[in-house]
């Protein structure tokens, strides 16, 4: 202490001490902080404009299926001609290395950042599935003390080096999927404050339905105007079956739409067969007239009439 | 972060970091008035904080590796996941040309013709382009030095 006495506004007792805030000082310090961060989102910026657009697969809560169907629709989408990539933002529980059949794939040092990967559909995919020895937790270096402190910062940054320094090229489609939890769909807003849609991913479940309504009430708030509910696990579906059996007994999907008022984008029916191909790296998406078949060719039908990515490409 | 003088109320100029590889961090500021110097001294978690944003205070003396915060900060890594660019990159995706693009390849002599082409589709296969337009082209031409071409 110098020896003034403030009170709890920080006034002095006696004269008011006049000490310049950092708004009032526009003198560089040399310390290129602020130059070098936003050349970050300058790097993400450009990276993202030559993708028509960018989807995000959310949900909030866990174990819904966003991964399945985020491998799903894009093979849907990219056998209709579209470029699509897939962008895995589930840093500590990574699957869509394995289901777009990417493991074991290389990722290139190109002149102008990485190049990734095609896997099933020649669909582009990053995740840190694979860049992790096989069955190694995701673990950062660094002090093991107050980890906390640093460790969603270091993800964040991760994050937007997916986004900036990997080479996407001119995609039509960019889809996201982020994990489960509300503040990482906050951290995606944070990196790409407009994408052209979300898809919000929930079961029937009523345990589902409480999250996932604050997830979407998050995305209002962001001012994101294109969300879809994607139903999943809507039923069982059977092979050859004609209509899919009840596989919950809640009406969650059903009470999401009624009120928040979002329309339903699709519901999916759990089809074990096309699961295990989805898990063996051959999603099969919307390849055949079989009611999960049927499901993403109506998916891939609303997602292009809803946020358009062909037809923004340049 | 900015380190006012209180004397000179001239704002205090980085002039040096020390990394001592304890993992603290040392950043000397001068006042450009009356020469006045002071340290920032930072704990390990504080200075893997500033590292976590992906900046160096004082900026960077060599540029940036893509990915290099996470190349450099995963603790088992796949050791192989990157590799060298090839000089005649697989095809990752199929690599299609606009009739417009097509149309001005032919007018490329027709005993290089073949060579060119392979450039345009290797420096597409490499951007993730899949259609090759004469926007492509150019790009191409300027990014690679092949203005004649």
């Amino acid at each position: 202490m110098d020896g003034t006495e403030t009170d709890i506004d920080g006034e002095a007792a006696g004269e008011p001490r006049k000490v310049r805030g950092y708004a009032e000082v526009s003198h560089e310090t040399g310390s290129e902080l602020l130059e070098q961060v936003l050349g970050q989102r300058a790097r993400v910026s450009a990276r993202l404009g030559t993708i028509g657009a960018i989807v995000a697969i959310a949900s909030g809560k866990g174990g819904v299926g966003k991964s399945a169907v985020t491998a799903n629709l894009a093979v849907s989408l990219a056998r209709r001609g579209a470029r699509v990539g897939v962008l895995d933002a589930d840093l500590n529980g990574p699957s869509l290395g394995r289901m777009l059949g990417l493991l074991g794939s290389r990722l290139v040092d190109g002149p102008s950042g990485v190049v990734p990967p095609a896997g099933a559909a020649g669909v582009l995919g990053i995740s840190t599935e694979l860049l992790l020895r096989e069955d190694a937790p995701l673990r950062w270096k660094g002090p093991h003390a107050d980890r906390f402190v640093w460790l969603g910062v270091t993800e964040a940054a991760v994050l937007r080096e997916f986004l900036s320094d990997v080479v996407w090229g001119e995609l039509d489609y960019l889809l996201v999927d982020i994990p489960p939890g509300t503040d990482k769909i906050g951290r995606f807003l944070d990196l790409v404050p407009d994408p052209a849609g979300v898809l919000v991913v929930t079961t029937p479940s009523e345990v589902a339905l409480s999250v996932v309504s604050r997830s979407v009430a998050m995305l209002r708030e962001a001012g994101v105007e294109s969300i879809g509910v994607v139903g999943n696990m809507s039923g069982y579906a059977s092979p050859g079956a004609v209509q899919p059996l009840p596989l919950f007994s809640g009406d969650g999907i059903r009470r999401l739409t009624e009120s928040t008022g979002l329309e339903l984008w699709a519901e999916i029916p759990f089809d074990p067969g096309m699961g295990a191909r989805t898990d063996g790296g051959e999603p099969p998406g919307g390849s055949d007239d079989s009611l999960f078949g049927k499901a993403f060719q109506a998916l891939a039908d609303r997602v292009e009439r809803g946020v358009g990515g062909r037809e923004a490409a340049p | 972060m900015k380190f006012l003088c209180l004397s000179c109320d001239e704002v205090m100029a980085f002039a040096e970091r020390q990394l001592p590889g304890d993992g603290t961090l040392t950043a000397i500021f001068t006042c450009p008035a009356c020469k006045r110097e002071m340290a920032l001294l930072t704990n390990p978690m504080e200075t893997q904080l500033v590292t976590s944003l992906g900046v160096e205070i004082g900026g960077r003396t060599v540029p940036q590796q893509p990915m290099q915060q996470t190349r450099m900060g995963l603790d088992s890594p796949l050791e192989d996941a990157f590799e060298a660019p090839v000089t005649h990159p697989v095809a990752r995706g199929p690599v299609t040309w606009a009739a417009e693009a097509t149309e001005r390849l032919e007018k490329v002599p027709s005993f290089v013709r073949g060579m060119v082409k392979r450039i345009y589709a290797d420096y597409a296969t490499e951007h993730g382009i899949h259609v090759i337009t004469p926007e492509v082209m150019d790009r191409a031409r300027s990014d690679l030095g092949l203005e004649g071409m």
